[in-house]
């Protein structure tokens, strides 16, 4: 039998902001919301793909004669990718001495995952982190996650999953029962809006987070605050409002909107809708938060 | 900081460090009177106390604490008996773009006319080079490594508390009655050790003479001063000086000008490598601290005033100008003062106290150049005295640096030190581990690691000058396999050891016989009982260091070569050679696979670390054990300072994909742009070296401001250091990077790929992000400090 695998875009050991203490964040490939200010577009795509970066090439051709689907040719102008015959092998990922192939993401193991997890055991023992599931939607590879949630336990590791809680309540809720804290996006309170910019109905991720707390599950708000989206008062005491009448919720996290994702939608060669929104002020933060202390006494800016 | 510190602050770091011939003239004059008539510690003895007497002496305004080196702040003296710089030299110091001093003209030709004809061939330097072998000068102009001894006194000392219960005529009744009690009948030893003891006790005297001459000039001031409260500050000066270093201080500031005269007493002395440093000044502090608090004369504020005063005086202490190859080596103007602040104490106890937290808000205050402060971390160290720090850390000064108390005393205790004495112990200079106040810890230079790989490759010859240089251990082309080629490499590097530690001991004689340090003899332990001079054998551990640089860039480049031409047979040894040898010209592809696909030190990865604990074994087993002259032995140190800059230059293109003259990994770091796993992947990268066979080793870690800006931010950081401690490191230290370093960052991304920064919600590698996504950080870290 193959041992169970997920398909992962990327490992961060010393994330420092993805919940308490030194962590290591384990980013799941795909997602089934589309935000405009998506800042890992790398990760919404649930297949991977290679990408080819004409920069780094040193024009040597070794990937040319590698390419197990022939779909890589050496002109003048550097090396072209036929995609109807690339398969995503990842082939010339590993040939290229100049880096200049690039996979979007790849199938790991479980065991895999945790050897790269156990690495950092020391730092967690010390300093009380641990793992953080993020993506993408981890609950989206709910097989996957959990396998390794359950690893992770039995080591005794701290584990978040970090989510946009659009998700099967089921699913959620079983994987609740394997981990120690959610960190549970909210996004827009009016669901046609939340739509509009997200790409799904907000109904579903309401109501799982009414009933991850009703659960009994430790749960810390995080609140992409994005200019002229979602970060007007009424949608700000709206929020406020509905999450006070959330259990579970030990406090939230203001994420102020930033642009640095642009980089990444140009090399995937995707265009990045939230280009041209506007990064909150200081001031504006600060006020959103006066809002928010209304109704959760732990707000913070910052992940 | 209040107007007075500020005021004195901002001379000591205006001031231009210039030279001053006065004490070489004095010197030579004193010489030319004296030299023939006397033992050579007694002929030293009177030196320093003909020093002291004549010497010019400042007391400058608002000053609390008293003495220089020169006749002014950031003025420096040279030693001629050591080093006797050539007209040329003096006029490349005064005209050179980095770390120039300030000479006159007509000091240079006074220079020329007294000082040069004198010592030319009598100098420590002229005596040491005019017999050495020509194999260990090839070796060592090929840059394979440095010798410290070769002009400035072996050094690196630090003091313990017993200055603060014992003044200069206490020392001198130990000494009387260790001569009454020589044994001239049964020791044949006793004459000379008679001449030594009678040394010392000239020293205390010069001491003395050196403070009294102080109390005058106050005196004298205050009776000029039109200031009231100046006069009452110039009479307690001149009655402070009247009491140490003749007697032990009893307040906090007696304590401290007790300190800074016999700081000043071993500096004047001779020009030992790393000035002088106290010790954990904290806990010697701590006694008059509290008694000054009690009597009420002194609050905390007036505490900081007084450390800072003392912070300021080492400032104004240039380190001495250096020449030739040790000039390229070390540019800089520290001298090397580390104050150590918290750890243990004797008793095993924590050791942390008010005083510690005083002497880190002065460090932060006053940021200055020297001295620079280093946390001692044990695992009884409370967290809000780390936290304390790093909330230093984060300022960008590059200090305090931060050491492992626990392994500092295990690596003392392996040595055979006694537990007690080694708790005393702490760290000085960089990161070397020594018991403070009672050994002497000699570094006798760095090792050019990769550059014994190379002459390894290269089959004894220089690549940079096709000259041999070393040994022939064969052409690495018939070398069958990766352990051939390995056992070349021992063979390289023993021969190297051992040429250097020949020299070395042939050196260290030469200090013993002719260079004693007879002052610095009577505050180090058991230089008084076992009648002996410092430098030869008298402390009561005798310790000599080589340091060895580079492991990063020589496990990276055995990685390569194992993974590319013996496991994978990708590329020929051949080709790989010739590559080298054109510094990758036209071999940009073959760089990069070397670069991009070997497995590198730094990276948590077994596969590489394995080779580096190989090499780590192989520098452990060719230096520790090895008999220096004292009846003692070498051990191993992991310290690059500035070095690897230097050694770097004397090195061809390494395999690790490094072009050539480009610098080598530093300390025990990796290879710059190598480790691409973050810090945490470094640490347990690090850790398994075996640090305590070691006396030290030097992790550098670079940071943006950005990263350190939350208290949740310095936990985390307080975590990493931590947890690298518990897996046994000695030392790690934080650069929290500026604009100006990230602008170079960008011109020069492979040098900079372990820089971290805050990208949105999470950290990432500068170097990993494109142009704008580069310059928008770079935007909003000013923003941040606007």
């Amino acid at each position: 039998m193959k041992p169970l695998a997920a398909n992962i875009f990327a490992i961060k050991r010393y994330a420092l902001h993805d919940g308490p203490n030194i962590r290591t964040t384990i980013f799941f490939k795909g997602c089934p919301l589309a935000c405009w200010w998506c800042h890992n577009p790398e990760g919404i795509d649930f297949h991977s793909k290679v990408l080819f970066l004409a920069e780094k090439c040193v024009g040597c051709g070794e990937c040319v004669g590698h390419c197990p689907e022939k779909a890589l040719g050496l002109t003048s102008k550097g090396v072209f990718r036929d995609d109807d015959k690339c398969t995503s092998c990842a082939t010339c990922v590993q040939i290229c001495p100049a880096l200049a192939h690039e996979a979007t993401g790849r199938s790991m193991s479980i065991a895999e995952i945790i050897t790269e997890i156990k690495k950092e055991l020391p730092f967690f023992d010390q300093s009380g982190g641990g793992i953080t599931c993020s993506g993408g939607e981890p609950l989206s590879q709910p097989e996957s996650l959990l396998a390794l949630l359950q690893a992770c336990g039995k080591l005794g590791i701290h584990r978040a999953v970090d989510t946009s809680g659009f998700a099967p309540v089921e699913t959620l809720l079983e994987v609740a029962r394997h981990c120690e804290l959610f960190l549970y996006d909210v996004k827009h309170m009016d669901s046609p809006t939340h739509e509009r910019f997200t790409g799904v109905a907000n109904d579903l991720i309401l109501a799982n987070l009414k009933a991850l707390g009703d659960d009994g599950h430790a749960i810390r708000v995080r609140i992409p605050l994005i200019v002229g989206v979602n970060d007007d008062g009424k949608n700000i005491h709206a929020t406020g409002a509905f999450i006070a009448d959330c259990k579970g919720v030990q406090g939230i996290d203001i994420l102020p909107y930033h642009p640095s994702a642009i980089a990444k939608y140009r090399k995937l060669g995707e265009i990045y809708k939230g280009a041209s929104l506007t990064v909150p002020t200081k001031a504006h933060l600060a006020g959103v938060a006066e809002i928010l202390k209304k109704y959760v006494v732990d707000v913070n800016i910052g992940g | 900081m209040n107007d007075r510190i500020d005021k004195l602050r901002t001379e000591s770091f205006e001031a231009q460090p210039t030279i001053s011939i006065e004490r070489a003239l004095l010197e030579t004059s004193f010489y030319k009177e004296n030299s023939g008539k006397h033992s050579l510690p007694v002929l030293r003895a009177m030196c320093f106390l003909h020093l002291c007497t004549y010497k010019t002496i400042h007391i400058g305004e608002g000053e609390l604490l008293v003495g220089e080196r020169g006749p002014r702040p950031k003025v420096v003296p040279t030693f001629p008996e050591l080093t006797c710089h050539s007209a040329e030299d003096l006029r490349i110091l005064n005209t050179r773009a980095m770390a120039s001093y300030r000479v006159a003209d007509a000091d240079i030709r006074r220079y020329e006319e007294e000082v040069i004809p004198y010592w030319q061939g009598r100098s420590m330097r002229d005596r040491i080079f005019s017999s050495i072998p020509s194999e260990w000068c090839i070796a060592y102009e090929a840059g394979l490594f440095t010798e410290f001894m070769e002009q400035r006194a072996p050094g690196h000392t630090a003091l313990d508390g017993t200055i603060y219960t014992m003044g200069m005529v206490d020392f001198k009744a130990r000494i009387a009655d260790r001569i009454r009690r020589l044994d001239f009948n049964n020791d044949p030893a006793a004459s000379d050790k008679a001449e030594q003891l009678r040394a010392m006790a000239i020293t205390c005297d010069a001491a003395i003479v050196f403070a009294s001459r102080h109390a005058d000039l106050a005196e004298t001031m205050a009776a000029a001063e039109k200031d009231a409260l100046r006069q009452e500050e110039l009479r307690r000066i001149a009655a402070i000086c009247r009491r140490v270093p003749a007697e032990k201080p009893r307040t906090m500031h007696e304590a401290l000008q007790m300190y800074w005269f016999v700081h000043l007493g071993t500096i004047t002395e001779l020009n030992g490598w790393d000035a002088m440093t106290p010790g954990h000044i904290d806990q010697h502090l701590l006694p008059f601290y509290e008694k000054d608090l009690a009597d009420g004369i002194l609050d905390r504020e007036k505490a900081k005033e007084l450390i800072s005063c003392l912070w300021i005086k080492v400032n104004n202490h240039t380190a001495p100008p250096k020449v030739g190859v040790t000039a390229k080596e070390s540019g800089t103007y520290n001298d090397f003062t580390q104050i150590n602040l918290g750890g243990l104490n004797t008793a095993g106890a924590d050791a942390c106290n008010e005083v510690s937290y005083i002497c880190l808000e002065v460090s932060d205050e006053l940021h200055l150049l020297q001295p620079q402060p280093s946390v001692h971390i044990s695992c009884k160290t409370p967290d809000r005295f780390l936290k304390a720090a790093t909330k230093v850390i984060r300022k960008g000064y590059g200090y305090p640096s931060v050491f492992n108390t626990d392994a500092v005393v295990m690596e003392q205790v392996r040595v055979g030190k006694s537990v007690e004495d080694a708790r005393e112990g702490g760290t000085s200079g960089c990161i070397e581990t020594g018991a403070f106040g009672k050994e002497a810890y000699i570094l006798t230079g760095y090792l050019n690691v990769p550059k014994i790989l190379e002459v390894t490759l290269n089959n004894g010859v220089d690549q940079l000058t096709g000259k041999m240089v070393t040994i022939a251990t064969g052409d690495p082309a018939t070398f069958k396999n990766f352990d051939e080629l390995y056992q070349a490499f021992i063979r390289q590097l023993e021969y190297v050891v051992d040429l250097k530690i020949r020299v070395n001991n042939y050196i260290e004689r030469m200090y013993a016989k002719y260079s004693p340090a007879p002052f610095l003899s009577v505050v180090i332990h058991d230089c008084i009982e076992k009648g002996r001079d410092y430098y030869d054998g008298g402390p009561r551990y005798n310790t000599n260091y080589i340091q060895c640089c580079g492991i990063g860039t020589t496990t990276d480049s055995l990685s390569a070569i194992k993974t590319h031409v013996f496991d994978g047979g990708t590329v020929s040894m051949d080709a790989l050679l010739s590559a080298l040898k054109n510094n990758f010209q036209g071999a940009e592809a073959l760089r990069l696979r070397l670069w991009n696909k070997t497995p590198f030190f730094g990276n948590d990865d077994d596969r590489a670390d394995a080779i580096m604990q190989k090499i780590y074994e192989s520098l452990f087993t060719a230096i520790d054990g090895k008999p220096n002259t004292k009846g003692t032995i070498y051990h191993l140190n992991m310290l690059s300072t500035t070095c690897h800059v230097y050694f770097g230059k004397m090195l061809g293109a390494s395999a690790n994909g490094r072009f050539a003259c480009l610098p080598e990994s530093d300390g025990t770091s990796p290879s710059h742009g190598a480790d691409r796993n973050g810090p945490t992947a470094v640490i347990k990268s690090l850790s398994k070296m075996d640090q305590l066979k070691s006396g030290g080793t030097l992790l550098n870690q670079r940071f943006l401001p950005s990263v350190l800006t939350t208290d949740q931010d310095l936990d985390k950081l307080a975590g990493l250091i931590r947890t690298y401690f518990t897996l046994g490191g000695h030392h790690i230290q934080f650069n929290v990077v500026d604009t100006k370093t990230l602008r170079t960052a960008q011109e020069h991304p492979d040098e900079y790929r372990n820089l971290l920064v805050r990208v949105a919600g999470y950290s990432d590698y500068f170097v990993d992000l494109d142009r704008e996504h580069q310059e928008e950080i770079i935007s909003r870290t000013e923003q941040e400090l606007a």
